[in-house]
């Protein structure tokens, strides 16, 4: 007999509300509002309150696909960001770093948005940032 | 809080309990946790918060998995409340459920304007004296009977429809929830369709309503839902002669409307 929650941030959007997932004996059981949480002080929307319910769902992405030729592939993460690095950097020495772009997402943190607009401004060298609304 | 700790230890480590539900610290935020014999050190960061989870709402869920385990479960005023409807809605077995009291400080006790800021047996806290405080039913009965349509539309059509009340409540275990029978509640709109969605609600919580307040602190569109189910419990009482929470062997006088034709006393009358 097991049970615990496990804080963490949903993933629905960005405005970053504390949620405790609910384990039972290994499997995810529910979603509890974090009462403390300074963002939203024990409060969800049903999004938020269904947070635990795709994490089985069949059509989940859980491994990194890599294109090789014309199917996509399962590959481990190392695989997945060395490929993704070594383009990058090759794309920037040939064509400059203006013909790279990033598309960042409405369902991650505001944080992780951060990060990813930081390594395209300061690492690559370009403004274009965009976000997933656009898509 | 030793104390306490060492209590707990006892239960698990005597075998009288399986798991412990209570709130552990985890990096300086409390969270709901199964303590075990297993983790019995894990006790060390067993912590009293001044804030609450739905403790036996959580509870619920960890019995309908192990019916036949004894369970310990850290509860305060509201927690014993609910656990003694639980108990009469055949919802939980009192014999397997071991209650570790806890009272609220008066200053939880008057943010929750709690009637009853303590469980049937304490073992952590001091005992302080309810709260009677009606001045929020009282707000809205000064109103004359359009004002107070006008007063709750207003309320009812912030609602975002996050279910989080009926969510987070103690008293919400059935199977098949009528706030989401689309022959009775249409569906795919937001606000829900009022006030029917709420004044659902609010008779499904007659005879249930423990008056904890959770929902209210749950619901991100600030809707007064406590002061709407308070008024519904208070029926009970001045009517039907009925509180829940109160006595583990009183029936809910709804319960045997019907087939036992329970009599209405007279003095209801139209207002």
């Amino acid at each position: 007999m097991e049970y615990q929650t496990v804080r963490t941030t949903c993933t629905y959007c960005g405005t970053g509300c504390g949620v405790l997932l609910e384990v039972l004996d290994g499997e995810v059981v529910g979603t509890l509002p974090q009462k403390d949480h300074p963002i939203n002080e024990g409060k969800l929307c049903i999004k938020g309150w269904s947070a635990h319910e795709f994490i089985y769902a069949d059509g989940r992405l859980t491994k990194p696909l890599v294109r090789k030729g014309d199917k996509l592939e399962e590959a481990s993460w190392d695989e997945a960001l060395d490929f993704v690095a070594k383009r990058l950097l090759e794309l920037k020495k040939k064509n400059g770093p203006d013909s790279l772009g990033c598309f960042s997402s409405a369902k991650c943190t505001n944080e992780e948005n951060y990060l990813l607009q930081k390594i395209f401004r300061a690492v690559i060298g370009t403004n274009n940032v965009d976000h997933c609304a656009r898509l | 809080m030793d104390k306490l700790r060492n209590y707990v230890k006892e239960l698990l480590e005597s075998g009288e309990i399986t798991g412990f539900l209570g709130l552990i610290d985890d990096g300086g935020h409390p969270i709901p946790h199964l303590f075990t014999k297993e983790h019995i050190d894990r006790l060390n960061d067993l912590v009293v918060p001044d804030f609450r989870y739905p403790m036996t709402d959580i509870l619920l869920k960890i019995v309908r998995k192990y019916p036949e385990s004894t369970i310990g479960v850290m509860v305060r005023g509201c927690d014993d409340r609910a656990l003694i409807e639980l108990a009469k809605n055949q919802k939980i077995m009192s014999d397997l459920i071991r209650p570790v009291g806890v009272a609220c400080s008066k200053e939880m006790a008057e943010s929750c304007r709690c009637s009853q800021p303590y469980p049937r047996e304490i073992h952590y806290g001091e005992k302080v004296e309810g709260v009677q405080d009606r001045s929020d039913l009282e707000e809205v009965e000064s109103m004359d009977l359009s004002g107070r349509l006008d007063y709750w539309m207003g309320q009812f059509s912030k609602c975002i429809k996050c279910y989080g009340c009926r969510n987070i409540c103690s008293m919400c275990f059935c199977d098949q929830c009528t706030l989401e029978d689309e022959t009775l509640v249409m569906t795919g709109q937001t606000p829900p369709e009022i006030p029917i969605f709420h004044l659902i609600r609010a008779f499904h919580m007659a005879g249930r309503c423990i008056d904890c307040g959770l929902c209210e602190e749950a619901c991100p569109a600030h809707i007064p839902l406590r002061s709407l189910y308070r008024k519904v419990r208070e029926d009970m009482a001045n009517y039907l002669g009925y509180v829940t929470g109160k006595d583990e062997y009183e029936k809910d006088p709804l319960e045997f409307l019907g087939s036992e034709g329970y009599e209405v006393p007279s003095k209801i009358d139209e207002t």
